[in-house]
């Protein structure tokens, strides 16, 4: 080895508290790096393997009802490979544990042969028998909630008959990777079961023989979705077709998508935020380094030694530091990785999640450090480089100092000499001083942006369940029925209020932009199913005219006062024109609300209602839902709190497992930053310390100045964290503005003591392994170095 | 002590008469620029230094001895004037050229020592011997000022006199043409300033390396073939040592 690289290995030895300081914030970088986007690929990859493997449709629509004779002109239509048409219904399920009924969705199955599009995966058992008209293949979700499997029994209400179906296996379907309950915002796999059942057996109960209602389509490469859409549409039309959608639309992929996508940002944003504090560390750390080495620089240079190779000699200092952080990045990205799979496994239904790191994801994580690090080390670097070697010889001037603003303000005699020893310090190297704070401001911002995601999703949820759906049930029926159903509904036990409401599909288009809505009519005043908006008030339907989000409108680019025109999706499939009266902030979906005398007045109806909202007498809920179960025409029933508890409890893990990884990744970057700015000024001021040690001044008086200094930046840098954070949090709530949900953008005060009690623990700790090295200076040794 | 004038500056005759100038320097000037201050280092200085003679620089401190040294080593450049070594002209030299011109053939002595703390005896002087070709062992450098048994010791466990004799290896393990020592002994008290002054003496002797060395200790002049002494910037005096000592005679 060389003695160059002797010096190199011995010199970091010396600093090898502050390299790791610095190694631990490039490898929470790169461990963020690594963990996210190898998910990112790995849940990619498994699921383009999983639909190309299963013939994934990659346009999907619904209809009421069209003869099979039409089922060869769907893949005659341009741009189509392949299409299959099936029977889709929802029923209710009884199970015995449970006294609400649950939804369930039978699809139809070509038995014996294979669905030519989103084929199913066995996990468990077998294919369906032909003519077995009550053997099911029932979803790994629902099954594993309800520890059942082949050879077990499950009943269903049929088309008002009561039916026992036999599970023959357990299967998966890339349309359910992720699934809610229909009507539903969150997940239960307890209260959704998906099973697959032979066409002949399904299509006999709902008078669907010689007919289909569901239709999946698969495009040639390069085939317009838009077309293929159109044109599937209009082929429909006359058959009650609901509007055909593309993959990007249909809710599990949509679901698996945005998490994709989040995971890639994240993933690249996060590590470049660690990479530049730590770029800047080094830069700290590496400037103080040729300042002290500075006669050694000399030497060098007066030995021969090339600018080249004394500025890689520096170079490398950053260059091993960043390799040592690029280990633990690696070593601890792959743990949080696998840990995420295995989240991921549990939310997402696939045949196999296999957890996947990239060699290229490796290389790009060194590469990517190095630079960050030769970056970092760079302008340290060029300063050794470019010492005249004949300067370097002599020792440094003193630093220049002057009064700080705190003195030239005329607060001076305030001040005790301590105290201005601190202010013209930090003064004396603002950028510095600024960067230090910027870096542990990052840190609370770290925290206060992934606690804000808890907050947001309470807030949420809180909004959604609390103030917007009060109702204990929300009914739905199969087919809009006349006002008797609601008397009907009135009368059931237990029942202590009922609103109905009217729930009419229709393409509400302007000008040249359309979009399947669900036009909701309620009461103007509605007590349990309210329209709220985003400051929580809630809102009055208006006697004429369309409520509708605000999203929706920024969509359409619609204004209030537009008039808008319906395409309505059923019956008769009237159009009609409705003019926009209000828009309303919400969180949830793209809604479109109208008084229901309106909307029924617009779709010239009398008391139809396409279902109820009911506050029930908890005590006779086991009667009411038995009811419930058996009513034919009802096909869901929603629960509010029985879903919100199981979502909650999933989430409070995960939630849990976030914080921490926050609190670490966090308490790396603010002890990083707080222990090297101490280690910095130790170096630099040491020999003024030990001066003050020897003119009489305590132990405590010294860790003040040198300790007061790190409090300072401290206290600077947690409000412009929390705000920083905020910030952070808006631009979330910006990227996750969807369709299907908004984030609050509500960061409780929890959040922001938890940030700043992040920061200042961290702070406390390098406070106090620098306060320990104070203790032992030697003065003697400190006062005799010449530096 | 009479000033010369100019036009008999650098012509005192060389030792021995025929030997060859390894430096020749004409009309030297440095400027320092400090803040709105110009200081003049070096106002005009001739001088010549001939193969394997030992040469003491002898001045005050800010008489521009060190500047000189700098620049006849090629750490500095001078303002104005020329400094050709061996018919290569120093003074139009790049950076490049300069760096190769210390490697191969330069050897530094400092007041400081300048040792890097993080390496031993050894590998301070490695640290020269694996840049350039044909370099002494690191043991052999270090036995010729007899540090033949501190060889793994570090910076930190050597006295000062010790270090400074590492560093003097650290110079000519190379077998530099030239060996610029500016105030060797600055640092220490004069039993080992002996001790160091003799290892310089015995390599100029054994190696025939063309020596210049910088005090400001009128003493050591003693030892040398020829005295320049500096004030204010420039050669005030020119004189050779009839009666040369040996560093073991000197006493201050």
């Amino acid at each position: 080895m060389r003695a160059l690289d002797r010096k190199l290995l011995r010199d970091l030895w010396q600093i090898k508290g502050q390299g790791l300081a610095i190694a631990l914030v490039i490898g929470a970088g790169l461990a963020m790096f690594i963990a996210y986007l190898s998910n990112f690929d790995s849940l990619r990859r498994t699921q383009e393997a999983y639909y190309e493997h299963q013939r994934f449709g990659d346009v999907f629509a619904r209809l009421k009802r069209a003869p099979r004779s039409l089922e060869p002109r769907l893949a005659l239509l341009p741009g189509v490979a392949q299409a299959d048409a099936r029977v889709v219904v929802d029923v209710t399920l009884d199970l015995p544990q449970y006294d609400e009924p649950i939804t369930g969705r039978l699809i139809s199955m070509p038995v014996p042969r294979r669905p030519v599009l989103n084929d199913v995966y066995l996990r468990q058992g077998r294919f369906l028998d032909p003519g077995r008209s009550d053997e099911i293949l029932l979803s790994e979700g629902f099954a594993e909630a309800h520890g059942l499997g082949p050879g077990d029994r499950l009943a269903a209400v049929i088309n008002g008959r009561r039916r026992n179906l036999e599970i023959a296996g357990i299967a998966l379907s890339p349309e359910y990777v992720y699934s809610v309950p229909p009507g539903e915002l969150i997940p239960d796999d307890a209260r959704f079961a998906i099973m697959w059942m032979e066409r002949r057996a399904l299509a006999a109960a709902y008078d669907m023989e010689g007919g289909f209602n569901d239709v999946s389509l698969r495009l040639s490469p390069g085939a317009s979705a838009d077309e293929a859409i159109a044109r599937l549409d209009r082929l429909l039309e006359p058959y009650g077709g609901l509007g055909a959608y593309p993959r990007a639309l249909q809710f599990s992929h949509w679901t698996l998508d945005m998490e994709l996508t989040g995971l890639q940002t994240v993933g690249l944003i996060l590590p470049v935020i660690f990479l530049a504090v730590a770029a800047f560390l080094l830069n700290v750390v590496l400037t103080r380094i040729v300042t002290v080495q500075r006669e050694q620089i000399a030497a060098l240079k007066a030995l021969g030694y090339a600018d080249r190779e004394i500025g890689w000699h520096y170079v490398q200092w950053a260059l091993l530091i960043a390799l040592a952080g690029s280990a633990v990045g690696l070593a601890g990205g792959v743990w949080i990785g696998r840990g995420m799979s295995a989240i991921y496994n549990d939310f997402y239904r696939f045949p196999v999640l296999e957890y996947h790191l990239a060699p290229e994801l490796v290389l790009g994580a060194l590469v990517i450090s190095q630079l960050g690090a030769v970056l970092g080390a760079q302008s340290a670097v060029r300063r050794a480089v470019s010492l005249p070697p004949a300067e370097a010889m002599r020792p440094e001037p003193p630093a220049r100092y002057r009064p700080s603003v705190v003195e030239r303000l005329g607060l001076k005699r305030w001040l005790t000499q301590p105290a201005r020893m601190v202010l013209r310090n930090v003064e004396r190297q603002p950028g510095r001083a600024l960067a230090s704070v910027v870096g542990i401001a990052f840190a609370a911002a770290m925290m206060v942006v992934g606690l804000f995601f808890v907050d947001a999703i309470d807030e949420l949820l809180d909004v959604q369940f609390n103030v917007v759906q009060r109702q204990d049930v929300t009914v739905t029926f199969a087919e809009p029925r006349s006002a008797r159903a609601f008397d009907e509904l009135a009368r059931l036990p237990g029942v202590l209020q009922l609103e109905p409401l009217r729930a009419v599909p229709a393409r509400l288009r302007f000008g040249h932009r359309s979009r399947q809505v669900t036009v909701t009519g309620l009461r103007s005043r509605p007590q349990l199913n309210r329209v709220v908006d985003a400051s929580l008030k809630p809102r009055r339907l208006p006697a004429e005219g369309l409520v509708i989000s605000a999203k929706l409108a920024r969509l359409l680019a619609i204004e209030v006062g537009d008039v808008v025109s319906l395409e309505v999706l059923e019956g008769a499939r009237p159009v009609r024109r409705a003019v926009v009266s209000e828009l309303v902030d919400e969180y949830m979906g793209l809604s479109v609300y109208m008084e229901i005398g309106a909307l029924r007045r617009l779709m010239r109806e009398g008391g139809t209602l396409s279902g109820a909202y009911l506050e029930i007498d908890e005590a006779a809920g086991g009667e009411l839902y038995r009811r419930l179960k058996a009513a034919p025409a009802v096909v869901g029933v929603g629960i509010a709190s029985a879903t919100l508890q199981s979502f909650r409890d999933t989430l409070a893990q995960n939630i849990l497992l976030m914080v921490f990884f926050n609190l670490l990744f966090a308490g790396t970057i603010a002890c990083g930053v707080v222990y090297n700015a101490a280690r910095v000024a130790l170096s630099e001021r040491s020999r003024e310390l030990a001066s003050l040690r020897v003119m009489g001044f305590t132990r405590g008086e010294i860790s003040a100045i040198l300790l007061g200094e790190l409090a300072a930046l401290t206290l600077l840098a947690i409000p412009l964290g929390l705000v920083m954070g905020y910030g952070l949090a808006a631009l979330t709530t910006m990227a996750y503005d969807t369709e299907l949900y908004r984030f609050p953008l509500v960061v409780s005060p929890r959040t922001y003591a938890a940030a700043a009690l992040t920061v200042i623990g961290a702070s406390v700790a390098s406070g106090m392994i620098v306060r320990r090295k104070l203790d032992h200076l030697d003065l003697v040794a400190v006062l005799k170095t010449h530096e | 002590m009479k000033a010369e004038t100019s036009s008999d500056r650098g012509a005192t005759p060389p030792a021995g008469g025929g030997q060859a100038a390894v430096f020749v320097a004409r009309g030297i000037t440095k400027l320092y620029h400090m803040g709105e201050v110009t200081v003049e280092a070096l106002r005009g200085v001739d001088l010549e230094l001939y193969e394997s003679e030992l040469v003491v620089l002898l001045g005050p401190s800010g008489s521009g001895k060190s500047t000189l040294l700098n620049i006849l080593g090629g750490l500095d450049v001078p303002t104005a004037g020329s400094v050709v070594y061996r018919g290569e002209e120093l003074t139009a030299a790049g950076d490049r050229v300069l760096t190769r011109y210390r490697r191969l053939h330069v050897g530094f002595v400092f007041q400081f020592y300048n040792l890097i703390p993080s390496l031993t005896a050894r590998e301070n002087v490695a640290l020269t011997t694996e840049i350039v070709p044909h370099p002494m062992p690191p043991e052999e450098a270090l036995d010729m000022v007899e540090l033949g048994d501190r060889l793994d010791h570090f910076p930190a466990q050597l006295s000062g006199g010790e270090q400074q004799r590492v560093a003097i290896a650290r110079a000519i393990a190379k077998r530099p043409d030239v060996l610029l020592c500016d105030e060797p002994t600055g640092a220490l008290d004069i039993k080992t300033g002996i001790v160091v002054l003799e290892a310089l003496a015995r390599i100029n002797r054994e190696l025939g390396t063309t020596t210049a060395v910088i005090t400001h200790n009128a003493a050591i002049a003693r030892m040398a073939d020829r005295v320049v002494r500096l004030a204010d910037g420039r050669i005030v005096r020119l004189e050779r040592n009839a009666d040369k000592l040996a560093p073991h005679q000197l006493s201050w």
